[in-house]
């Protein structure tokens, strides 16, 4: 690239710049840590939740089988926090999910059951089913222009009564062992049945020689354009304190049962959607849509095609969160699946995306998610009653927002 | 006791850094039709929002004496109550709600028990719709009428609070030649009932129909009042325009090569009111490295000729042939316009330009992410580049390109949108009003960036209200009329009178 116009007037040249005020390098390092603190203000939350828990729970909480816990339980709801937040970051809403995965559910009980079919033949149909559902409410969003809340809303109506149409008022049950192991299986006793699996500390072993060499990647990339890093300092003892967690985590997987499947399809979830939302067109136009669709539109981006493909997006998450839960439950019944949406979309505004739209990551509504896991877990630990738990999430998705807003309102954004 | 209902005396009013009103002075007689004319940004409006109590006394010096006495409004509600009403020019009325509720919105007729008696409400609105003749049922909602007899209800509104002095913004803008006949003559009919009126308008013939006395506004100050026996087409433009032009263009020498871009008998009508015909067989072309202007008053078309050029962004039953450098060319949508190398930056950045919550960065990158694509994935360090070099190029006062879009100012806002279509690599730009609400300096900034454009051997068609301006940058100018192309004229033989006649020249009738 070069630049195809020459600076202007000289007059008008001297202004540009430097306008930055003069700074000394400690407040410059400083400034560089709390803009951090700030951005990653959801990452302490978590944080400060999880010690909460530990210390009220006596260290339960930390134990490598409830770690264990933690992940199977909650990745259903991870899964879709992932596609929700994209939605919600063009946007939309979509109330559907929860129905929508019971659907699917049941659907995969019908072709793994009932029909008999091979797993991965279930699997790979039931996603497709999920492809046709996001088809049919993302024509109504996109090309008829009906605004997602009505759509999905009336796919939540739709879907659940499917779902039950499909059971016939019954559960579906006794799903193969392949298929379970979606919600259920370890990646372990490859070695044989030892007390540390050592599987698990290899791959996060690798995790963390991976990120560390994404990270210096980045940082080396960015010097090279002669772009502002963080100062060297900070940038190891962050990556020092997300290394000595990875190697917590794969720790206590790895004294416990190994390494959930439902893990790795959330890690490469993680891994693709990031990617996706940060670095290729589709994404980039996700959260151009988002922040102003006029001036998106006025740029030659077709809002219509990304509105329809995020919620084709959707019902294949969706999906793929419905087949988790059944294989976890072992069983496709009616009530699966409620109340699945509010917890996603509650992952997704605590973990920083704005209601308006235009602002949100997946890291962000990962964390969200995990937030509200930790809640639910310490909680049932503590004994304390499912309808104390539901106002406790209530007051923390209020609260989360509310100090979202305030700090948007004291940086003097938009 | 003098026989003038209205004194406006030495009114001035500063924004931010804008003198908007300088000492104006308007006296108004009772009784009159009197017309207020000036070029869009003179003030006009201002003017009126001031005497409304929009601006609430206080936010400007100066006296106000109504009917002999010196008020100071606090709001609308004040004024309203001294009988003075304003009728704006997009209308203030609730589309879902019937004609009889928004004539007596916020000033409901209650019967007993406080609550609104419905038959003496639309037994009352009757009645004032038969003042202003307009035969509907008060029950019809506003959305199932048209704009014509929905002004007519903004009327029957302001009647129905006593109004002594009637302010009509713009009236006629949106209306066809019809209902413009019959709000005149409404108006004159309303002077018979004693009810002074104040019309700011544009329009010369319609002035001529219904003015008493005319007065013109230039640059925030009154030039002067003129008597319905001396008014002229020609005293009142030269009243308008009056002002010399001073060194406030950059030097172009135009190097002008062959056609790039031809425009034929484009047409495009209203995009909810099909029949309503808004851009009507526009014939126009761009040169290579020329920068052409089109000139119009607000309403004749000329955002709406871009944007329905642009990709059918704006208006329905679009018909009309685009060639560039000759060959025929569609652009059915914003992305096949920008792939024919056309762009298009918007006159109202923050609406239509820019991704506010955004940064530098990622806006300018907004149009173009293809070419930053490399194995499936946006080369972000190298949009990064990207982007400071148009920070340093365009002279865009950012500490760095990652500051959102919504914290600069609007000329560094617009040097942003510039950026944006400059780096999609176009051919022809369209810039409508690229210097509106920006301050001297960018302005000048942004006149060096556009000669530089066409230095460059692009095409350029700018869209201004402010003529100065086209004719201190343009090398061909164009005059638009309610969607008509009424004459076209090399910048030299382009007088500011020259002009306004074109830019006011009405369909043949």
């Amino acid at each position: 690239m070069t630049n195809p116009n020459p600076p202007l007037t000289e007059e008008t040249h001297a202004v540009g710049g430097n306008i930055n005020p003069v700074q000394n390098r400690f407040t410059d390092r400083l400034s560089h840590v709390l803009a951090d603190l700030g951005k990653n203000g959801i990452f302490i939350a978590l944080i400060a939740v999880v010690v909460l828990f530990s210390i009220l729970t006596n260290g339960i909480l930390l134990r490598p089988q409830n770690i264990s816990n933690l992940v199977v339980q909650n990745g259903y709801i991870l899964v879709l926090a992932i596609g929700m937040v994209m939605v919600i970051i063009a946007g939309h809403i979509d109330l559907s999910v929860g129905s929508v995965a019971a659907f699917v559910g049941a659907v995969s009980g019908v072709f793994a059951v009932q029909w008999g079919l091979p797993w991965w033949l279930a699997v790979i149909l039931s996603l497709g089913i999920g492809a046709l559902v996001g088809v049919w409410q993302g024509f109504w969003i996109a090309f008829v222009g009906i605004p997602a809340f009505i759509v999905t809303l009336a796919g939540m109506l739709i879907f659940r009564g499917l779902a039950l149409v499909v059971l016939g008022n019954a559960n579906i049950g006794s799903f193969p062992a392949e298929y379970r192991a979606l919600g259920n299986g370890f990646l372990s006793d490859v070695f044989g049945d030892l007390e540390i699996d050592p599987l698990t500390i290899g791959v996060g072993a690798l995790a963390i020689i991976a990120l560390v060499v994404q990270q210096v990647r980045t940082r080396r990339g960015r010097q090279k354009y002669g772009q502002d890093v963080e100062p060297i300092l900070w940038f190891v003892t962050k990556l020092v304190l997300v290394s000595a967690a990875i190697a917590f985590f794969a720790y206590s997987l790895a004294s416990y049962k190994g390494i959930p499947v439902t893990l790795i399809i959330l890690a490469v979830l993680v891994l693709v959607y990031g990617i996706v939302m940060n670095r290729t067109v589709f994404g980039r136009h996700i959260y151009a849509i988002g922040g102003n669709r006029h001036a998106a539109e006025l740029s030659g981006i077709k809002t219509r095609r990304v509105d329809f493909w995020l919620f084709v997006n959707m019902g294949v998450l969706a999906a793929l969160a419905g087949l988790i839960f059944t294989a976890r439950l072992n069983l496709a019944g009616p009530k699966a699946g409620d109340g699945f949406e509010l917890e996603a979309i509650s992952a997704a505004f605590i973990g920083g995306a704005a209601v308006q739209g235009g602002v949100g990551t997946i890291g962000g509504a990962i964390i969200g998610g995990l937030i509200i896991g930790v809640l639910n877990n310490g909680m049932s630990i503590l004994g304390i009653g499912i309808e104390w738990q539901q106002a406790v999430k209530g007051l923390v998705l209020l609260l989360a927002v509310a100090f979202d807003v305030y700090n948007k309102r004291r940086s003097g954004g938009q | 006791m003098t026989t003038n209902i209205l004194e406006m005396r030495g009114i001035t009013k500063t924004f931010p850094g804008v003198k908007a009103l300088a000492n104006v002075t308007l006296s108004v007689g009772r009784g009159e039709v009197h017309a207020i004319c000036g070029e869009n940004g003179a003030g006009k409006s201002t003017l009126m929002k001031v005497l409304s109590g929009v601006y609430p006394h206080g936010t400007y010096t100066g006296d106000i004496v109504f009917e002999n006495e010196t008020v100071e409004f606090r709001d609308l509600t004040d004024s309203e109550a001294k009988g003075i009403v304003i009728i704006h020019q997009e209308l203030a009325l609730s589309p879902y709600l019937s004609i009889a509720e928004n004539i007596f919105l916020n000033n409901e007729l209650k019967g007993r028990g406080g609550l609104i008696d419905w038959n003496k409400t639309n037994f009352e609105a009757s009645k004032l719709l038969a003042r202003v003749g307009l035969r509907e049922n008060p029950t019809t909602r506003i959305m199932d009428i048209g704009v014509g007899k929905q002004q007519l209800v903004e009327i029957a509104k302001a009647l129905s609070k006593e109004v002594k002095l009637l302010i009509l913004d713009e009236p006629t803008a949106a209306l066809n030649d019809e209902d413009s006949d019959h709000l005149l003559d409404l108006i004159l009919h309303l002077k018979e009932q004693g009810i002074t009126s104040i019309i700011i308008s544009h329009k010369l013939n319609e002035i001529k129909k219904v003015a008493d006395s005319v007065t013109v506004i230039r640059d925030g100050k009154t030039i002067e009042t003129i008597a319905k026996q001396d008014v002229t087409e020609d005293r009142i433009i030269k009243d308008m325009v009056g002002r010399d032009l001073e060194h406030r263009y950059p030097d172009h020498t135009p190097h002008i090569g062959e056609e790039l871009l031809r425009v034929e008998d484009w047409t495009a009508h209203h995009p909810q009111d099909t029949s309503r015909v808004m851009v009507d067989h526009v014939n126009l072309h761009v040169r290579a490295g020329e920068i052409v202007g089109i000139a119009g008053l607000m309403g004749a078309g000329r955002t709406e000729f871009a944007m329905s050029l642009f990709g059918q962004s704006y208006g329905s039953r679009i018909s009309g042939r685009v060639f560039l450098r000759g060959t025929e060319i569609k652009t059915r949508t914003v992305a096949e316009a920008i792939e024919h190398g056309i762009a298009y930056a918007t006159e109202d950045r923050k609406t239509y330009g820019l991704n506010l919550i955004e940064d530098i960065k990622r806006n300018i990158s907004m149009a173009s992410l293809k070419k930053l694509e490399k194995y499936g994935l946006v080369h972000d360090n190298e949009e990064y580049a990207v982007a400071n070099e148009y920070r340093t190029s365009m002279n865009i006062k950012a500490p760095s390109v990652l500051v959102k879009t919504g914290k600069l100012s609007g000329g560094n806002q617009q040097k942003v949108v510039l950026s944006k279509w400059i780096y999609s690599d176009p051919e022809v730009l369209i810039l409508d009003e690229p210097t509106r609400g920006i301050d001297v300096g960018a302005k000048y900034e942004i006149y060096s960036i556009i000669n530089r454009l066409a230095a460059q051997g692009k095409g350029i068609i700018v869209i201004s209200s402010e003529l100065p301006e086209l004719l201190g940058i343009c090398d061909r100018v164009y005059a638009l009329s309610e969607g008509r192309i009424t004459g076209e004229l090399p910048v030299e033989e382009a007088t500011p009178e020259a002009m306004l006649k074109l830019m006011t020249m009405e369909k043949p009738r």
